[in-house]
Order: structure tokens, then C-alpha cells, then sequence
């Protein structure tokens, strides 16, 4: 039966390229698929556009086309990613002038377009379409005249309509993180639009390779201790079947895991409901999937189905939300705890004296309860040390930094020994978010596809 | 029958999207994913997280990787994007879940090395 291997090449915006590197170099893949976009990644695109109409897309790119152009003329390896983010078309620019800077010549690049409706909101209001909230049912009204962003998640399709016009290299903008991977699938073994198990089973594929190492060692919650390789860890690599069954490993060159109990534990990351994950190319169900040792470093992955994709597509939509200003100080045993409490409490009677009212003033102690929350266990008194943090939450930027300006007076007029100040950090913009849902047909004929060649 | 922390008997990872984290949780075997299924259920965890999940949480049972997903809705204060949490992201739920404490029967904890 033929099979095809694809390589994970990137989880977020700002990963290395050297598993990648490794992969085309030792992995006998032909393709290689990034995932660069989060929620938080469109904002910080759209803030780049802003200042330079070229920029708007993953700058790490460059990099990344510079490493792995070679295997792609070489091998014939073909690249997919999704780094257009906001500027798809200003990423296609850039990966041409990197291949011409490289002197690389034949390679088709293209491009994906349409996930981008921010332009098309008042269409949209004026079509009727309510825009609510998708998780709290809230009106759209609130918030539309901040919007920064609005991309509808769309799927593989449009991927394979380019791998069908001979692209070497397809960039995208907000497409799914499992769409890349999905389509080479398609593409190879022909599959249909209603072959729903196939397509099920190529976008759990995806599901699992699209985050970097967290299924072949990263982030692992069991015997962590005990993987060896963290500092040259192996991303993953899926050997698919025609069929949809497939075996995920790493090449051996590199560290890392590949087990029944790292592959599971992505499995279920950022899904809801098990049995209906939603795609635009299928609703995949993973209640019968079967993960199966086969090999050191080998899970084989069989029993996943498929059930006929929605008919509306999700918009990912941010706006802005304030700005918040952060300050972090260290205390020193003896009383750590209590030092810091008692800074806690002179800064926000500062707060008042001053007249600073913040729309909320968070503080954590850093080194006890900032990633536990009330969940942090209670032995506080005998800490060697501990870090205050106070947050705040403004509407403007300057204001967000304003009460920094209290702590460095404390170091001398406060309780002792307040030291490991590493200076103010500018305030940074919040972002909220805005999903909701538009009817498929609306955004899937304005998508297009074109091609560009060296 | 002993008092267990998750933490030696369990795995987790957690997750979030929007202002909902998500939370997988494995049982090393079908008998203690037994215990999991009458014990674990989304009251105990929605007290376990008080103060941190404001919202509703539900459970959904995964029994062919002996796995419950625990989805926690307004977790974020606000989501990943605007709250002035630290781990904003939901990264630590997973962890702060494995704090939890449940009874299990002697027998069933022999084989288990963690």
C-alpha cells in the first residue's frame, strides 16, 4: 500500500527549525508542515502591518526557507505553512526573494487568500449574519469598533487546489493548524470530499504533529525524568497509509519520546468534546481510536472516524482590550512572605493616595502561588525567597505604566531586603477575543490561489 | 485503601482556548480508570479549581486511552490574551490537577511505580 511521511516542522511563532532540519536531512519525508499561528500571533501580525505594509507575516521565514530550501530542490521535499498570518501574499514575496537570494531557481510558491474578513464585517451585518458570541451568546455591538483582526479559520482544500497546480511551497494565513498537514493527504491518495474517516483520521495526524515535541517527549506529565534528549529533541514524523492509519515516530538521530503515553496526552490537548472535534474539512470522533507500541519510538494509530464537516466555518476575531503593566520584586528569608505582603499592601494604599483607580490589580507571589493560584500548598513562612508581582489593567498605555514609578522608593523605605528588581517592562496591549461562526459558502468563494515562480 | 495524589498515579496536560481550558487526564490501568470514572467527577474537580474556574465544567470520558477531558469554561479570567494571570495560557492546570487526592483500594497500587 503506499504511504506518505510528513514532518512537524514548527508548534508557534518563534520555534527552531534544527528538528526540521534533521527531519528533511533523516526522516525520508516528503513533505513538511508548520503551524505558526495562535490567537495571540494575529495580533502581534497586525501590529507589524501597522508600522510596514510589507510585514504582517511570521518573520521567521526567512529562516526557516533558508534551511530547508535546499532539501526542497534536492529531494523534492515540499514545504506547507500557515506563517502568512495577516500577509499571506507579503510571506510568498518573501520566500521568492530568499530563493533568489539563494540562487535557487524552478520553485513554485503559492499563495492562499480569503481567510481574511476583516473588511467584510459590514457585508456580513448587512446579510444579517448576527456575529454573537459563540461560547456566551453576547451581541457583536460592544466591540466592533476595535476589532483588530478577523480570519476565518478555513481548511485544507484550498491547499490541495495548489499542490494540484504543482506549488513546491503553499503559504497560508489562518488556516487550521491541522489543515496543513491534512493536505498532502488529499493530494496523494486522492481521497473525497466525503471519505470522512480518511479525512478524520489526516487531521488527528495532524492534530498530533502540529505542536512541536508534545507527542514525542515535550511537556510530558509522566516519568519526564526519564526522556532523554531535551537539548536535540526530535520532532514528530507520521507515516501515513492510504487507508488513513498511521505510524507516528522521530527520526533516531534526534532526542525525545514517541510512546502510547506521550502521544496520548496530546491527543485530547485543546479538544472539547472527544467525539466532535471540529474541522472545516470533517467533525472527527476519537473515542475509537487505538494507540498501539509497535516499535521504540513507534505508535501506530488506527480507529478514527469521521462524521460529514460542519456547514459553518469559526472566525477568530480580536479586539483591543486595554493594556497592562507589570512590576516584579524580590524578597529574602528571613520573612520573605511577609515582606512581600506587606509591599502588596503599602502599593495599593499608594494606589488610593494617588488616586490611581485601575480597572484591576492583580498580585501573585512568584515562587508560591503564581502558576497555583489558591491551589498553592500553605507552607509559606520558611521560603528562602520570593518574588512580588503586582499586575495592573488600564485602559491606556500610559496609564498602565504609571504605578511602576512606586516601587524603586521601597528598596530604601520599605521592609529589607527588596532586591532582584530587573527593571520596568513596558506595558503591553491586551487583546480580547471574539469567536463566532459564518456560513462556509460566504468565505470559500472568495478564497483564492495563485502561484508564483523563480 | 489509601489516600493518592493524582500526581502518582496520573498524567495530565491541559490547554486552553479562549477563556476555556481543557484538561486530559490519564489512569494507568481499567481499574483505577474505574476509580477515576466514580471519583473524579466534574463537581469534585470544579471545587478543586474554586477561584480559579468560574465557570461551568464538564466531563467527558475517553475510556479507549483510559482518559476523562475535563473542560473548564471561564478558567482564564478573561482568556490567554487579556488576563493578567501569569499562566495564562492554562499550562498549569494539568499539574494543579494532579494536587487532587483520591481514595484507592491498597491492591490496586501495587504495580504501580511512579
Amino acid at each position: 500500500m503506499k504511504t506518505v511521511r510528513i514532518g512537524a516542522a514548527q508548534g508557534f511563532y518563534g520555534d527552531t527549525i534544527e528538528p526540521a532540519v534533521a527531519t528533511a536531512e533523516k526522516g525520508n519525508v516528503q513533505y513538511i508542515c508548520f503551524d505558526a499561528l495562535a490567537e495571540l500571533t494575529m495580533a502581534i501580525l497586525v501590529k507589524d502591518k501597522r508600522k510596514n505594509e510589507n510585514a504582517g507575516f511570521t518573520k521567521d521565514i526567512s529562516v526557516q526557507m533558508k534551511a530547508l530550501l535546499p532539501y526542497v530542490k534536492e529531494k523534492g521535499i515540499k514545504l506547507l505553512t500557515n506563517g502568512g498570518g495577516i500577509n499571506p501574499i507579503g510571506a510568498q514575496q518573501e520566500i521568492l526573494r530568499v530563493a533568489r537570494e539563494m540562487g535557487i531557481k524552478d520553485l513554485k510558491v503559492a499563495v492562499v487568500t480569503g481567510d481574511n474578513v476583516l473588511d467584510r464585517i459590514p457585508e456580513f451585518e448587512e446579510k444579517g449574519y448576527a456575529l454573537n458570541h459563540l461560547d456566551t451568546g453576547e451581541s457583536i455591538n460592544q466591540i466592533k469598533d476595535k476589532l483588530e483582526f478577523a480570519n476565518v479559520y478555513i481548511g485544507a482544500q484550498p491547499i490541495v487546489r495548489a499542490l494540484d497546480a504543482g506549488a513546491d511551497i503553499v503559504v497560508t494565513g489562518r488556516t487550521t493548524d491541522t489543515a496543513q498537514f491534512l493536505a498532502p493527504l488529499i493530494y496523494e491518495f486522492n481521497w473525497g470530499q466525503e471519505e470522512w474517516d480518511k479525512l478524520a483520521s489526516g487531521v488527528f495526524m495532524g492534530h498530533l504533529l502540529e505542536c512541536s515535541a508534545q507527542s514525542t517527549g515535550g511537556n510530558f506529565s509522566g516519568n519526564w525524568q526519564d526522556i532523554e534528549g531535551f537539548d536535540q529533541i526530535g520532532y514528530p514524523i507520521a507515516e501515513v497509509s492510504e487507508d488513513g492509519e498511521f505510524i507516528v515516530s522521530k527520526v533516531q538521530e534526534r532526542g525525545g519520546l514517541v510512546t502510547v503515553d506521550t502521544v496520548k496526552e496530546q491527543m485530547l490537548y485543546e479538544i472539547h468534546d472527544p467525539s466532535a472535534y471540529l474541522t472545516p474539512d470533517v467533525i472527527v470522533d476519537l473515542t475509537n481510536v487505538r494507540l498501539e507500541n509497535v516499535g521504540p519510538n513507534q505508535v501506530k494509530v488506527t480507529g478514527t472516524r469521521g462524521k460529514p464537516r460542519p456547514d459553518k466555518l469559526k472566525v477568530v476575531m480580536g479586539y483591543e482590550n486595554g493594556y497592562a503593566g507589570q512590576v516584579i520584586v524580590g524578597f529574602s528569608w528571613p520573612d520573605a512572605m511577609q515582606k512581600a505582603k506587606k509591599v502588596d499592601e503599602i502599593i495599593r494604599i499608594q494606589l488610593e493616595q494617588k488616586g490611581l483607580h485601575y480597572e484591576e490589580v492583580r498580585t501573585d507571589f512568584m515562587g508560591y502561588n503564581s502558576l497555583s493560584g489558591p491551589l498553592a500548598h500553605e507552607n509559606e513562612s520558611e521560603l528562602n525567597e520570593v518574588y512580588l508581582r503586582i499586575a495592573v489593567k488600564a485602559k491606556t498605555k500610559q496609564e498602565a505604566g504609571l504605578f511602576s514609578r512606586l516601587f524603586p522608593p521601597l528598596a530604601l523605605n520599605g521592609p529589607p531586603s527588596m532586591s532582584g528588581f530587573s527593571g520596568n517592562t513596558a506595558p503591553r496591549a491586551l487583546l480580547g477575543m471574539w469567536a463566532t461562526l459564518l456560513p462556509r459558502e460566504e468565505v470559500e468563494k472568495q478564497i483564492k490561489v495563485e502561484i508564483a515562480e523563480v | 485503601m489509601a489516600v493518592v495524589k493524582l500526581k502518582d498515579i496520573a498524567q495530565a496536560r491541559s490547554g486552553d482556548k479562549g477563556n476555556i481550558v481543557n484538561i486530559g487526564v490519564f489512569a494507568p490501568n481499567q481499574a483505577i480508570y474505574e476509580e477515576f470514572l466514580s471519583q473524579l467527577t466534574p463537581d469534585r474537580v470544579r471545587t478543586h479549581f474554586t477561584g480559579l474556574v468560574e465557570g461551568e465544567v464538564l466531563r467527558y470520558e475517553v475510556p479507549n486511552v483510559l482518559g476523562l477531558n475535563f473542560v473548564c469554561k471561564e478558567a482564564l479570567a478573561g482568556g490567554g490574551s487579556s488576563s493578567l494571570r501569569l499562566d495564562n495560557l492554562g499550562k498549569c492546570f494539568g499539574s494543579n490537577m494532579l494536587r487532587l487526592e483520591l481514595e484507592i483500594a491498597d491492591h490496586l497500587l501495587i504495580d504501580i511505580k511512579r
